[in-house]
């Protein structure tokens, strides 16, 4: 790499060659994480203006959720987009979530990872504490315009409105105007809640990875919430709430010994206020007893009593080892929050037009010591394209992943299904094809993703074995939704055929013999409801018991709606959301389908 | 006044009999919540046998049911229903109908359907085959008959419903023989006639009447189309049975000759329940055989060759049972499969225009040239 001759020549190479390590450290200076962000604020998922426009609504919801259900309060969040000019748009997020007190506003907007999430384990949808802030961040960037946030904390008290502007090389917020709204203006009809805007660059488009998309997916996997979207040409969407049941809240966990690496357990050793081995162990993970604690300093050649001042770089790998080596229960897996069954059929149920739905949550797993849980839905048919690959979405803690299908665990787990035993078609390496949408969903206290940006889940082999195990149930369930929907539109045809013949046979034989044809159409008749029983239950719109032993029909976690499947009598209106949650029957077994049917669209 | 058509009151009766019984099984059935079903022998070659001692076909026992409560049969069922329904009408109203006439009669939409009871009439004419043979009774005693083929012409007369027919005097085109010939319709008048010459078709029929081949040789000329009809076949038994007149065909040297030949001797497989009645084990084939293609001196001209399914459709003849026994028959078909080709009986214009009627069926006949 030698430079030319005539460059070499000129000074400042010369100068710079010769440049001190006093003269360089003049260079030298802290870079503040806002600095670096702003410089690479694709790892934030702010690529293009499309995108940008997704993550700032996508941060400010995720959050808007995170807070709505900590405090306990169903979430009713409105999202508007308002275009100012072709490439700026203003993007304003409401909650009626419990707010924000005054002093902790700058550094919720205004500062890069700051938050409440990182330091913990707890399952939630933010967890860096990068997110809104960096949305915010972008929106001055690119229009110089500050942030504004209103928060109304209580119903007597006011909301505050404050102008908030970042300053990147000191990783904080400065306040540009402050306001207080003694009267309760209306905004929060809860009383309490949190506004935020941003102006920003952006691009709206509908289709795929589109601010409507993710709302959709974000509608499924959180069917307590209620959210409602104005578009930038000024159209109402509103997803209704599926449920009126607000999820448990996820407990928080300490750390467990078999998931943390070297590095951080001599961090941890650092900054502990324990002062013995023993203790250290016991208090800040999960799962060591004494009796553990023991073993493993027994395995690392220390005792219990080991000062923890005393414990070295060699003492610490040792019980790194140890930890490895020990038997230790697994993590307790009470600190994830699955979606459920019921709730991910309600989801799919008032969001996709599909005839068959179908869900499962796998027991909880760990991987690298964290505790996780897969959840699996599908929906089949109805008004799903049928020539088309399936389609496939991903949720990590209840929030849509729209970005990087192929890098994700999840999406290689679809492809290495065998979908070809459940009735459905795929050619190898690729997606099945069919009328189908698979959703899975990982639940856990810290979602391994494989960027900041949080677009794909990254492969570790236990979370993908899961995933599979989750796929296969309901890919069974769907096999023998596939065989009896085959055998029903068989039996539904014999129906028919008999049906339509018996009427001329009846008379036929009546102008040969005599014998009324009525008697004789009744009595044919009953022999062709006999005859074809199965079809006869299926479509039956009076309500009669269905005799048959079909595995499906007492699956709490099937839903099948059989006025949605080709050839139904008649294409009834798709159940609306919010009417269909509870236990009216939807989830039972005691009324007929059909009849549930017709109440939920009602 | 129209005239009663039909058969006589017996059979009438004897046919209704039958299918009352065919509509109270299905009643029967019905009123009883069971599958009703009908009983169809089945008209196929493996259900049907060649009798040495009566030198006929004759159908076997093997029946398919026919259910309501199955996909594939119900529609068939509903129109073996619907058009023994129709010839119960045709039957009472004292009528007959053509096999197209039944079909429109029972043509229609299903009711709440946009399904037609036939396709078309193939479908019906196969079904009313079935009710045939599932009652036991003939297509003439359900008063259908066919379209009309075959013609007749020599020194005969005939009363067809009650008109006296000369077939003497019947110019070029000659009498159309019916569909129906049973003794109800047709009797035998005054007859000369010492033998009956049937043609293939009537191109090589035209021929002969116009060289007055029957008056010449005193007898009577028939044609049937290609493969004779049943008004055909029943009116040459007939002649044959009844007034012991000898049949001789002449037909094409090819498989489907022969197997015209085999059906006016044996009867055919798909109705061999009617063989009895229509077979003419004593019928005689003249002509065209392999061997006149040198004996005669033809031109190469006239040779069509053998294509892959002339030469199976000739081994298959040979080896039904009637034929295998007979040796000169061995040897005429090994001869015209030896040959490679087949002839056609217009082949021998190419002699003479009237070398067929004038010397090659007078030198044959004479030299009592037959195959049996």
């Amino acid at each position: 790499m030698e430079p030319t001759p005539d460059v070499a020549m000129t000074k400042p190479a010369t100068r710079r060659r010769g440049a001190s390590a006093e003269e360089m450290s003049a260079q030298q200076r802290e870079i503040s994480v806002s600095e670096f962000f702003a410089k690479n604020r694709h790892l934030l998922g702010f690529d293009n203006p499309r995108k940008a426009l997704l993550t700032a609504v996508k941060e400010a919801v995720d959050n808007a959720l995170d807070a709505c259900e900590e405090a306990g309060i169903l979430p009713d969040i409105r999202v508007e987009l308002l275009q100012r000019s072709e490439t700026r748009f203003k993007v304003t997020v409401r909650d009626n979530g419990p707010g924000i007190v005054r002093r902790q506003i700058e550094n919720v907007f205004g500062r890069l990872l700051y938050g409440s999430k990182f330091h913990r384990l707890k399952m939630s949808r933010g967890q860096q504490g990068i997110g809104i802030s960096a949305a915010g961040m972008y929106g001055l960037m690119t229009t110089g315009q500050p942030v504004l946030i209103i928060s109304k904390t209580h119903k007597k008290k006011p909301a505050v409105e404050i102008l908030l502007k970042m300053d990147t090389s000191k990783n904080r917020a400065d306040v540009v105007s402050e306001t207080e709204h003694p009267e309760d203006d209306g905004i929060f009809a809860d009383g309490h809640g949190t506004q935020v805007s941003i102006e920003m660059e952006g691009k709206y488009q509908q289709g795929r990875q589109s601010v409507d998309e993710y709302l959709d997916q974000t509608a499924i996997a959180n069917p307590h919430a209620r959210i409602t979207f104005v578009t930038p040409t000024n159209e109402t969407v509103d997803f209704k709430r599926g449920t009126n049941e607000l999820p448990p809240e996820a407990k928080e966990i300490l750390p467990h010994p078999r998931g943390i690496e070297l590095g951080t357990l001599i961090q941890m050793l650092e900054r502990t206020d324990r002062s013995q081995v023993g203790g250290f162990l016991q208090e800040e993970f999960s799962r060591i007893s004494p009796s553990v604690s023991r073993d493993i300093c027994a395995k690392a050649g220390i005792t219990a009593r080991t000062w923890v001042k005393q414990v070295g770089h060699a003492e610490a790998e040792a019980i790194y080892k140890a930890i490895q080596e020990v038997k230790i229960m697994a993590p307790a897996t009470d600190c994830l929050v699955p979606i459920g069954t019921k709730a991910l059929l309600s989801g799919l149920l008032k969001e996709v037009k599909a005839e068959f739905f179908t869900a499962c949550t796998r027991p909880a797993d760990v991987y690298r010591g964290n505790p996780f849980l897969i959840e699996v839905g599908l929906a089949f048919g109805g008004e799903l394209p049928k020539d088309e690959l399936i389609r496939v979405i991903r949720f990590a803690n209840r929030v849509p992943l729209l970005y990087q299908q192929a890098a994700c665990s999840s999406f290689k787990a679809v492809l290495e299904t065998t979908w070809k035993n459940y009735g459905i078609s795929q050619s190898r390496g690729s997606l099945p094809e069919g009328p189908i949408v698979v959703m899975v969903h990982m639940a856990s206290v810290w979602v391994p993703f494989t960027s900041e940006s949080k677009e794909a889940i990254a492969d570790y082999d236990e979370i993908r074995k899961e995933m599979k195990l989750a796929l296969q149930e309901v890919g069974r369930k769907l096999g023998i939704y596939m065989r009896r929907r085959q055998r029903m539109r068989h039996e539904g045809e014999r129906r028919s055929i008999f049906e339509r013949y018996i009427g001329e046979i009846s008379q036929a034989t009546e102008a040969i013999t005599g014998t009324s044809a009525r008697r004789i159409y009744d009595s044919l008749l009953k022999v062709a409801k006999r005859k074809t029983e199965e079809a006869d239950a299926v479509l039956d719109e009076e309500g009669r018991r269905v005799k048959d032993a079909d595995p499906l029909r007492k699956d709490d976690s099937v839903i099948i709606l059989p006025g949605r499947a080709p050839g139904a009598p008649e294409a009834d209106e798709a159940p609306r959301s919010g009417k269909v949650q509870g236990k009216d029957g939807l989830f039972g077994d005691d009324e007929p389908r059909s009849t549930r049917k017709r109440k939920g669209t009602v | 006044m129209a005239r009663k058509a039909g058969t006589g009151k017996g059979v009438r009766e004897e046919t209704l009999g039958k299918i009352g019984n065919l509509g109270t099984a299905v009643a029967t059935a019905a009123l009883a919540e069971h599958d009703p079903f009908v009983d169809v022998p089945m008209r196929t070659i493996s259900n049907t046998t060649y009798s040495e001692a009566r030198r006929l076909l004759q159908m076997g026992d093997a029946t398919l049911r026919r259910n309501l409560f199955n996909t594939a049969q119900a529609r068939k069922f509903m129109q073996t229903v619907l058009l023994s329904k129709g010839c119960k009408d045709l039957l009472e109203a004292q009528k007959t109908l053509s096999l197209r006439g039944m079909y429109y009669k029972s043509l229609h939409t299903i009711a709440g359907t946009n399904e037609k009871t036939f396709e078309d009439q193939e479908e019906s004419d196969g079904i009313l085959e079935d009710i045939e043979v599932a009652l036991a009774t003939l297509r003439e005693n359900l008063h259908l008959f066919a379209k009309k083929r075959g013609t007749m012409v020599g020194n005969i007369t005939v009363v067809d419903n009650g008109d006296t027919i000369d077939c003497r005097h019947m110019g070029t085109g000659g009498y159309a023989i019916p569909s129906i010939c049973e003794p109800s319709v047709i009797q035998f008048g005054k007859c000369e006639a010492k033998f009956v010459l049937h043609v293939e078709k009537d191109t090589v029929w035209s021929r002969f009447n116009e060289d007055r081949f029957w008056e010449t040789h005193n007898c009577i000329l028939t044609e049937g189309s290609g493969q004779p009809p049943r008004g055909v076949r029943r009116l040459l038994y007939r002649l044959n049975k009844e007034l012991g007149l000898p049949i001789i065909c002449l037909l094409d040297c090819d498989p489907w000759g022969h197997y015209i030949y085999s059906v006016i001797k044996q009867g055919s497989i798909n109705l061999a329940f009617e063989s009895e009645r229509m077979a003419i084990p004593d019928a005689r084939y003249l002509g065209i055989r392999a061997a006149d293609f040198e004996r005669c001196g033809l031109s190469g001209d006239v040779k069509i060759s053998l294509n892959d399914r002339d030469t199976e459709r000739a081994k298959q003849i040979a080896e039904y049972p009637w034929f295998a026994k007979k040796k000169p028959w061995q040897k005429e078909i090994q001869a015209m499969l030896r040959n490679g080709f087949k002839m056609e009986v217009e082949s021998l214009i190419t002699k003479d225009i009237s070398y067929v009627t004038e010397v090659y069926v007078p030198e044959r006949l004479k030299a009592k040239d037959w195959l049996d």
